[in-house]
């Protein structure tokens, strides 16, 4: 009975979107084969990049898009000829979606692999417990997609190709007011996550600024289901807009709470909310709500579309804004280690550092004196399983 | 007033999953005195493969009513059969053990399992035969709405109630108080609950009485696993999404439901899941929603302080 059941799921499980890359990372930390083959870790031929992301884990989507990105632009560099006359592989470590583990693969990263230079995470919490140890061990660290402040302001070694959450809260409350004239909004927010209060604290702040009122603030914890007792209080607030900026993980189901409890009135979120999942988990209850997040595939770039293109070619379905900016900072490193002097750790920070005016797929890249990258945002608004670009915001 | 009403009807639908889930724990521990802490990853197991059956279904049957009974019947035997095999392989040649091995072994089980759940489907090739191992990913999936939701009261404009009562909530609870009324008869009236108790008091002296004390044990671990496949359902029904990690913290809320009700007690174990989803449901509505958890786990500590048996526990002197 139990293998039946167990047949029938297989038979039933939808394909996977992502055909097992090269690089493919294996559960509980262990080490994956480098991408390309060929050449030892740190040997003469090849430059050895470290990545450390949630190849599973709740936010599984985030870690395996911003792999087949970063995996993606390295295929092109190697195709094109490698840097400074040699291949680039790359080490990815799992770490499940927790700090801990993020931080023990980002010691094995220098101590064990000697990489040069360590590409993530995107969960900003994972960031931070990763950023200590790169920092103290001088070995550059990009995170392609972490938007907490806090995580560059570890140290000089710490950088990122996209906005910060002060920027990202901001565009949020400033489209609440103004594009959907909203007066009185309240937030529910995930009180595990560092991404979520930091968001949280600038909507708030710049909502209030704009003359709107945050007329309730309530919160959950990651992976949670049962969120009615928080929405009971928000519903009984009246808002005319809730903003929600947690994980795609657990924003359907609160969507789909919402809606069964008579709460009409839209949702808002960040770029935790970006992941083809979200439709599956949230059913139509998201329909007519917003975004803001770092790129919109509708994007007519012809950089951008070319990107689309060989993504889809390669994995299957349109890249997401991870894979779109775990692109942007492969493509980034892979551009500062070709400038370095050396193979040095404070050559290629220097290198790192003096990106500017940087063409990447989800926005030009320029790096500012916090080493944050200062770039536009864009609002999504969820349709019928697709999202529709709505407007540009800029800094 | 109206919000008063919502917070109760959620705080109760809450619990009801709650009592469904610790339902199992606390018979298993009635008979083996064994903490089960796997009971909330078999739970996910069962959601799992009631998820498969539901999808093989296809979108028409899995909510006809032969559809639903299909996916328990699987899901609940599935389950069924697992709890024989974890009783048989990984807790029965410990049972002369310290009671210890067996519970560390208990949380061994639920994290192979919850993380084993994590893995991506992958071929096992050996000599040639290749056998899917179909596990379903990390990433959380939409549980098909296999009860069609249905406002079965609402207060207010219908169109934006201010209170809504769904069906499965009516179900849920129905199912939970038939269910505790079924195992106090099993457990009280009938020739296999009075072996469990036999078993439960001395194994050792039941066996000598000739109670067939093994398949007294296994059948306990089926029936336990059987009712978390169920409670997993309506879970998943209620809450619409389906994880690996789903059942880690029922389990453990469940657990302290339990405790709450007096371990081992039936009744006690619906009574204290009941109180403490509304604990938690009041918490979140009237003080903060930061406090939840720390106020469900403060709870039993005050409860087993005033009464250190749980509300409806007996203490009994150790025998020495």
């Amino acid at each position: 009975m139990l293998l039946a059941a167990f047949a029938l799921f297989a038979a039933a499980c939808e394909k996977k979107t992502q055909p097992a890359p090269s690089g493919e990372g294996t559960q509980g930390g262990q080490a994956a084969q480098p991408a390309t083959t060929g050449g030892t870790p740190g040997g003469s031929d090849t430059i050895l990049l470290g990545e450390v992301g949630s190849l599973t884990g709740a936010q599984a989507t985030f870690g395996v898009s911003t792999r087949n990105g970063i995996e993606l632009a390295l295929k092109e560099a190697n195709a094109a000829g490698g840097v400074k006359g040699k291949k680039l592989a790359v080490r990815v470590y799992d770490d499940q979606g927790k700090p801990e583990e993020a931080a023990q693969a980002v010691t094995r990263l220098i101590t064990q692999d000697k990489v040069v230079l360590i590409l993530g995470e995107v969960a900003s919490s994972n960031s931070l417990a990763m950023a200590e140890k790169a920092q103290a061990a001088g070995v550059p660290m990009i995170t392609p997609s972490s938007t907490n402040p806090k995580v560059t302001e570890k140290g000089e070694y710490i950088f990122r190709v996209c906005f910060i959450d002060p920027f990202q809260g901001a565009v949020m409350a400033r489209f609440a007011r103004e594009n959907l004239k909203a007066d009185q909004v309240a937030i529910l927010q995930d009180n595990k996550s560092a991404y979520s209060i930091g968001l949280t604290e600038v909507f708030q702040r710049t909502f209030a600024q704009l003359g709107g009122k945050v007329t309730a603030t309530e919160s959950y914890s990651q992976g949670d289901t049962d969120f009615r007792a928080q929405l009971t209080a928000i519903k009984k607030a009246k808002p005319q807009a809730i903003y929600v900026p947690g994980y795609y993980s657990d924003v359907g189901v609160i969507a789909r709470q919402a809606r069964e409890l008579g709460l009409t009135v839209p949702l808002m979120g960040g770029d935790g909310w970006d992941s083809e999942k979200l439709f599956e988990l949230a059913g139509n209850a998201l329909v007519g709500s917003y975004f803001s997040n770092h790129y919109s595939p509708d994007n007519p770039d012809p950089k951008t579309q070319k990107f689309i293109a060989d993504y889809k070619a390669a994995y299957g379905g349109v890249p997401d804004a991870l894979a779109a900016l775990g692109y942007d900072a492969a493509k980034v490193a892979i551009a500062a280690i070709e400038k370095a002097k050396d193979l040095s750790g404070p050559a290629i920070r220097e290198a790192i550092a003096q990106t500017k005016d940087f063409p990447g797929v989800a926005g030009t890249v320029s790096l500012d004196k916090n080493r944050n990258a200062v770039k536009s945002a864009v609002i999504l608004k969820v349709g019928d399983g697709k999202t529709e670009f709505v407007t540009t915001i800029n800094p | 007033m109206a919000e008063l009403l919502q917070h109760l009807i959620n705080g109760i639908a809450a619990g009801t999953i709650y009592a469904l889930v610790a339902l199992g724990y606390t018979m298993v521990y009635g008979v083996l005195k064994l903490i089960n802490f796997a009971h909330g990853d078999v739970m996910m197991v069962g959601v799992y493969m009631g998820y498969a059956t539901a999808l093989a279904l296809g979108r028409q049957a899995q909510s006809s009513a032969w559809g639903v009974l299909l996916i328990f019947l699987v899901a609940m035997g599935g389950c069924a059969l697992m709890g024989f095999l974890i009783e048989r392989f990984a807790y029965r040649p410990l049972r002369e053990k310290p009671r210890l091995t067996a519970l560390i072994t208990a949380i061994g089980i639920s994290f192979a399992l919850s993380y084993g759940f994590q893995l991506d489907a992958f071929e096992l090739k050996f000599r040639g035969l290749t056998l899917p191992i179909p596990l379903p990913g990390a990433a959380p999936r939409a549980f098909p709405q296999i009860i069609k939701p249905a406002a079965w009261f609402t207060l207010g404009d219908p169109e934006f109630p201010d209170v809504v009562l769904w069906n499965w909530q009516i179900i849920s609870l129905l199912v939970a108080v038939g269910m505790m009324v079924a195992l106090q008869y099993l457990v009280y009236r009938t020739r296999f609950g009075r072996a469990m108790r036999a078993v439960s008091f001395d194994h050792r002296v039941a066996a000598l009485m000739g109670i067939p004390t093994d398949r007294i044990i296994s059948l306990t671990f089926m029936i336990g696993s059987a009712l978390a496949a169920g409670a997993g359902l309506l879970y998943a029904i209620k809450d619409t999404s389906v994880s690996p990690l789903m059942g880690l913290m029922v389990g453990l809320k469940a657990f302290v439901a339990a405790v709450i009700g007096g371990i081992g007690n039936v009744p006690g174990a619906v009574v204290g899941a009941l109180l403490l989803g509304l604990v938690e449901e009041f918490v979140v509505g009237y003080a903060a929603s930061t406090w939840r958890d720390a106020v469900a786990f403060g709870f039993l500590i005050l409860v087993l302080l005033v009464r250190p048996g749980g509300l409806f526990g007996r203490v009994a002197a150790e025998k020495v």
